[in-house]
């Protein structure tokens, strides 16, 4: 009789590991071409208009590093919360939050402050937006013992019905016929973008610095050594020492302000007012999710699946409007590819022999 | 007013309906040690079945039989996954939402739009239903409602005293002495997964053949999300689970009635399950669950 004996594997191969990510991509890729098919689909179809739809032209492509500005930013500061085993759900929120908070500092001080003082402290206020709204769940965690999966899910929804309760409410702006929208920025607030695109640069020189700061500081920095401690063995980390609340704090506040910091670039970049939630983010704190987990948590490597996912959302949209598929096709993808990336992260991590004969 | 109060109260069952048959579901599945964030896509694959198959058939039961079965096909993955692969159960939880809503999208993108003929209407029971006052407001309901009733009641005997709930409970607490008693764990684990996918998708069923008699996109509404946070706020009990679902039901159906006094429904919308949640949520956790996060 044949059976299976699993065993950890002692090394872990760099190539091992990134044969194991494009037979878990591949495989991802035929499985989603079969609920394609059963859809009544032609998944070849499907796949060459989503793929040439987002990298296969030039307007496409620019589209592509728009969307992949946020999902960076996100998805670098969820790689360090996801390294210490915190489990940040809530980066869609944070995002908001961050939008909220620079917002209301450009439409303050935007009218009477140039656009070099101005531009730098609305990313100040979105990162400390959404830091903040990223510390709830860790002091809820270190305080109550509160399942931060919970909570970090929880806060979305407050926070996107507190987006719209502003909207609506007091910020809602009396120039634009009744819509729920609050009032543009002014002129100075708002970022300038890549010409013939609307990629905003500011935010893109800020992503790509961020998670390479970021990635020096998880694996060339004590913080960082601590933060992979913590993640590997909570046990071990308390008796050599480690500061369990600080570093959760820094953890949080970092993973959450990143996320603030593509909120407000959203909004001074491309929508330039507040609207309803899903109008700001498309989904944006959970696609990054996906981002950081491609990307073995490891921040540099997120500039790339960052790149790639927002391919997928791009090309998302343009089978939504070449094939007439809903929205939710993007999510066939993103959930079938994160089932397949955990399941390779089985074969990296372990061994499997294939033995016959009888179970010992 | 006594009209008003007893409409409130009978709404108030029917949205509590859903939210009170998924978390049925996910209690049992934690119970085994399983996270299973994925309800709320599930939820949205039994409706989408649901619809469809009551479509073409003219059965709202088939409807019901097909979406449970194929919530329960569904919820195998997360189980291969958190159980045989030992993966991370968060990430795919997280994994099986996203499929879920993607899957119904496409499915159901043909029958946007489409009423149904036929669905499952209120049942009233004879005599009972005759008692004034309590009568129309329990006994003049969805087929759904009396279901999750029961099965509350069911689940809270199976887990509490036969043989059967000792073994799941005692698989989430502790797995390893399980295991020692001879107890199949990974069975046990794919079961209460299994089981906790079939019940998410009868509570999406509900809402596309029972609560209305439509599909469309987005038509969960994130209860599946409410689900995990009742589950938590139940301790864990489905009798105490009986208790949240009306609740949440209840504020679900307020939001509506205060709007015209000026009340926002932003105030009771999402953010309601969060407080109780919270506080639920600081009592001692579950052993098993900790461990296993």
């Amino acid at each position: 009789m044949l059976h299976f004996k699993v065993s950890d594997r002692e090394q872990i191969s760099a190539i091992g590991t990134f044969l194991t990510l494009v037979l878990a991509l591949t495989a991802g890729m035929v499985v989603i071409g079969l609920i394609f098919l059963l859809c009544g689909v032609n998944p070849f179809f499907a796949f060459k208009k989503i793929f040439s739809g987002s990298f296969g032209s030039v307007f496409g492509f620019k589209e592509t590093i728009t969307k992949a500005i946020p999902l960076i930013l996100i998805g670098g500061g969820l790689a360090l919360a996801f390294k210490a085993k915190f489990w940040n759900i809530g980066a869609e929120s944070q995002l908001l939050m961050g939008a909220i908070f620079g917002t209301w500092v450009g439409l303050h001080w935007g009218p009477v402050l140039p656009s070099p003082v101005i531009v730098p402290l609305m990313f100040v206020a979105g990162f400390i937006g959404g830091a903040l709204w990223g510390l709830i769940p860790a002091i809820l965690k270190i305080r109550f013992a509160i399942n931060e999966v919970i909570s970090t899910l929880m806060l979305n929804y407050i926070c996107a019905e507190f987006l719209i309760l502003l909207i609506v409410g007091p910020w809602k702006s009396k120039k634009k016929f009744g819509f729920p929208y609050t009032d543009d920025l002014p002129d100075s607030a708002i970022l300038s973008l890549l010409p013939g695109s609307r990629i905003h640069t500011a935010t893109l020189i800020l992503a790509v610095v961020a998670v390479v700061v970021l990635a020096i500081v998880i694996y060339k920095t004590r913080f960082g050594y601590e933060v992979r401690v913590i993640g590997e063995n909570p046990d071990a980390a308390k008796y050599a020492g480690i500061d369990f609340t600080r570093t959760t704090l820094l953890i949080m506040a970092i993973s959450g302000g990143m996320a603030g910091l593509a909120g407000i670039g959203e909004v001074a970049g491309i929508h330039h007012y507040l609207s309803y939630p899903d109008s700001i983010s498309s989904g944006y704190g959970f696609t990054a999710i996906i981002v950081a987990w491609l990307a073995k948590l490891n921040p540099l490597y997120v500039i790339f699946s960052g790149i790639f996912f927002s391919g997928i959302l791009v090309g998302g949209d343009a089978i939504q409007i070449s094939l007439g598929l809903p929205a939710a096709t993007v999510d066939v993808f993103n959930g079938t590819l994160l089932f397949f990336l955990i399941m390779g992260d089985f074969f990296t991590k372990n061994k499997i022999r294939v033995l016959s004969g009888e179970r010992a | 007013m006594e009209e008003l109060i007893l409409s409130v109260v009978q709404r108030t069952l029917v949205a509590g309906t859903p939210l009170l048959l998924g978390t049925i579901g996910e209690i049992i599945s934690e119970r085994s040690g399983i996270l299973n964030l994925g309800v709320e896509g599930v939820m949205a694959v039994g409706a989408v079945t649901a619809f469809i198959v009551t479509h073409h058939t003219g059965n709202p039961w088939l409807g019901l039989c097909a979406a449970i079965v194929a919530g329960m096909l569904i919820s195998i993955v997360h189980a291969f996954a958190s159980v045989s692969l030992q993966s991370n159960q968060v990430v795919s939880g997280l994994a099986l939402t996203m499929l879920g809503l993607g899957v119904a999208g496409l499915l159901g993108k043909p029958y946007v739009g489409k009423p149904l003929a036929i669905k499952i209407n209120a049942m009233p029971i004879p005599f009972l239903s005759d008692i004034p006052v309590v009568g129309p407001v329990l006994f003049n309901q969805s087929p759904f409602f009396y279901m999750a009733v029961l099965l509350a009641i069911g689940a809270w005997f199976v887990l509490e005293h036969t043989l059967l709930g000792i073994r799941i409970r005692s698989t989430g607490e502790n797995p390893k002495a399980t295991e020692t008693q001879g107890v199949n764990v990974s069975l046990v684990r794919y079961l209460s997964v299994i089981a906790g996918g079939g019940f998410s998708a009868m509570a999406g069923a509900h809402l596309s053949i029972s609560y209305s008699k439509s599909w469309i996109e987005g038509m969960t509404a994130g209860r599946g999300w409410i689900v995990i946070a009742l589950t938590i706020f139940a301790l864990w009990n489905p009798l105490r689970a009986m208790v949240g679902a009306f609740l949440f039901g209840g504020i679900f159906v307020l939001q509506y009635m205060l709007q015209p006094l000026g009340i926002s429904p932003n105030f009771l919308a999402m953010p309601s399950p969060q407080r109780p949640g919270h506080a639920g949520g600081t009592l001692p956790p579950r052993r098993a669950l900790r461990a296993r996060l």
